[in-house]
């Protein structure tokens, strides 16, 4: 790693930190997002030269109070602005050793700021939109027209959002607070469910090419990693953790060497990462032991994606154990995206007759390609191979990627007779 | 502390057949008692009909040509029934009180920070 990305890292690594605290400090997420950024500029022009000083949380926690406490008095005209300026202005001159033996938190001081900081960048008066945006830029340390590539939106329009959404958080006094007891439950799983869609986001992405765009798998890995160091014993966090390290171990045989789309059935399982598979399944397994009681849904699927992670290959796969998983998360909630997985496991284990009956009792996939893409391959194998072509066509003209849509139409090829 | 405006809003329908001033009034009443015992309540009023509303429009500017029209702006499905003004401390505990308001399962509250008024 060179200099400068070492530096960034840090920077990356501190900056929620540093910012949790100042945010506590001045009750205002605005001017101390404003502050760290500015502390982060100058740790960039400062660094090169100096080294990386041996605690650099301590030197970004300095500057972007003082940066804070210029912002304040540059917008003192702000009535609400006055009040923290002036219990800035009114301490004591400090001296800088003081200022540094102040700006180290405790540990557990510092747990606290962060989860703050995580429960109220996902606070339910929030849009989820504005969850997402907040939890890469505030939390992730993103910037903005990175943020703005990753959803496809131009960077004026992510840069108002998140503008938005701070503001709402100051305007609308969301506390910046951990949630009681008696809200943890929701509140935690608002906060996993923002860490989800940002991976789910990564292996789906909405449409465009993937290339060049940041990585939001290895993002959502991060803050899971980070909610599972803060909340070491909610099973629910673990298993998320679990399950983003599952799936991503298979990033690397999700595409071919032209980067075509390979699906799990045919990806090449030496490509995996056993390391991300072992971990992940360190974490399941203190996920089962904490949970006590029913298994939740992340822990549900982190099961799922265990089992294949844990296949020797498609067709050793525990296709018993897999529908019986599909069956418990159904009973949450009729879901026909559940309802679909669980169909592909019961062609494999029953047969193409069996899968394709358990297809074409969902309802509501009619827009859905994988759908059409399901019912082309229990068809295929029933040797049915017109109506396999004319699923497979309509599944293409649904695929939400150019890579899928590549994909289907290969299929085609397979399947359709020979032009007379 | 924060202040904060609880919009009630009924059904357009509901709202003609079982007015709240009159159908649920006890209701409201050992709300506003409980807040106002809390120290959270500053103000609130039930509202009549929109249909004895009068919307007024200004055009051209201060001073302009005023049009006044009968009922509300738009042919909204939800109308404003009431509001309730709460001080709080943040918004989570303004929504532990507006839960409690009748609204809140008979039609829906809109939470709304009140600007600060510069004098």
């Amino acid at each position: 790693m060179d200099a400068s990305a070492a530096l960034v890292k840090v920077l990356r690594e501190e900056g929620p930190r540093v910012l949790a605290a100042l945010v506590r400090q001045l009750g205002d997420l605005p001017v101390a997002e404003d502050a760290l950024s500015e502390a982060s500029i100058a740790a960039l022009g400062a660094w090169p030269a100096s080294g990386i000083p041996d605690n650099p949380r301590a030197w970004l926690t300095v500057v972007a109070r003082r940066k804070a406490l210029d912002l304040l008095r540059r917008e003192s005209a702000r009535t609400d602005k006055e009040t923290a300026a002036f219990r800035w202005g009114t301490e004591r001159a400090k001296d800088e050793i003081e200022e540094v033996i102040d700006a180290m938190e405790t540990e557990s001081e510092l747990r606290d700021d962060m989860l703050r900081l995580i429960f109220t960048c996902c606070h339910p008066a929030l849009s989820r939109e504005a969850q997402v945006a907040l939890a890469l830029r505030t939390l992730a340390r993103l910037e903005v027209d990175a943020i703005a590539r990753a959803f496809l939106v131009p960077e004026p329009t992510m840069a108002k959002r998140l503008v938005r959404a701070r503001s709402k958080i100051a305007t609308a006094h969301i506390p910046y607070v951990i949630p009681s007891d008696a809200q943890l439950p929701e509140r935690l799983a608002a906060v996993l469910a923002v860490v989800y869609l940002i991976a789910t986001e990564a292996h789906a992405p909405t449409g465009g090419n993937a290339v060049a765009r940041v990585d939001l798998e290895a993002e959502a890995v991060r803050l899971a990693r980070l909610l599972v160091e803060l909340m070491p014993d909610e099973p629910e966090a673990l298993s998320l953790l679990a399950l983003l390290l599952f799936t991503s171990a298979r990033t690397p045989a999700r595409s071919d060497v032209q980067g075509h789309v390979v699906t799990l059935a045919d990806q090449d399982r030496g490509r995996w990462n056993r390391h991300a598979i072992a971990e992940g399944s360190r974490w399941l397994s203190r996920a089962v032991i904490l949970s006590g009681g029913p298994a939740g849904l992340y822990q549900l699927q982190a099961h799922l994606a265990a089992a294949h992670s844990t296949a020797t290959s498609w067709s050793e796969t525990d296709w018993d154990r897999i529908i019986g998983l599909y069956d418990l998360l159904g009973s949450a909630g009729a879901n026909p995206v559940v309802a679909l997985n669980r169909a592909v496991a019961v062609t494999e284990r029953d047969g193409p007759e069996h899968g394709l009956a358990a297809l074409e009792a969902i309802v509501g996939l009619e827009l859905s390609h994988l759908w059409h893409a399901a019912l082309a391959d229990n068809l295929r194998r029933l040797g049915r191979t017109a109506e396999a072509a004319g699923e497979l066509e309509t599944a293409a003209s649904l695929a939400p990627t150019e890579g899928e849509r590549r994909l289907l139409l290969s299929r085609l090829l397979d399947v359709r007779p020979e032009p007379t | 502390m924060a202040l904060y405006v609880a919009l009630c809003y009924y059904d357009r329908d509901r709202y003609w057949d079982e007015p709240p001033e009159t159908e649920f009034s006890p209701e409201y009443t050992e709300f506003a008692r409980r807040a106002t015992e809390a120290g959270v309540m500053r103000g609130g009023e039930a509202l009549h009909p929109v249909t004895m509303s009068t919307t007024i429009t200004v055009s051209g500017g201060r001073g302009g040509d005023v049009m006044l029209t009968d009922g509300p702006y738009a042919e909204a499905k939800e109308v404003l029934a009431g509001y309730f003004v709460l001080e709080t401390a943040d918004l989570d505990e303004a929504v532990a009180w507006a839960v409690q308001i009748p609204a809140a399962w008979r039609g829906k509250i809109e939470l709304r920070p009140i600007a600060p008024h510069h004098a």
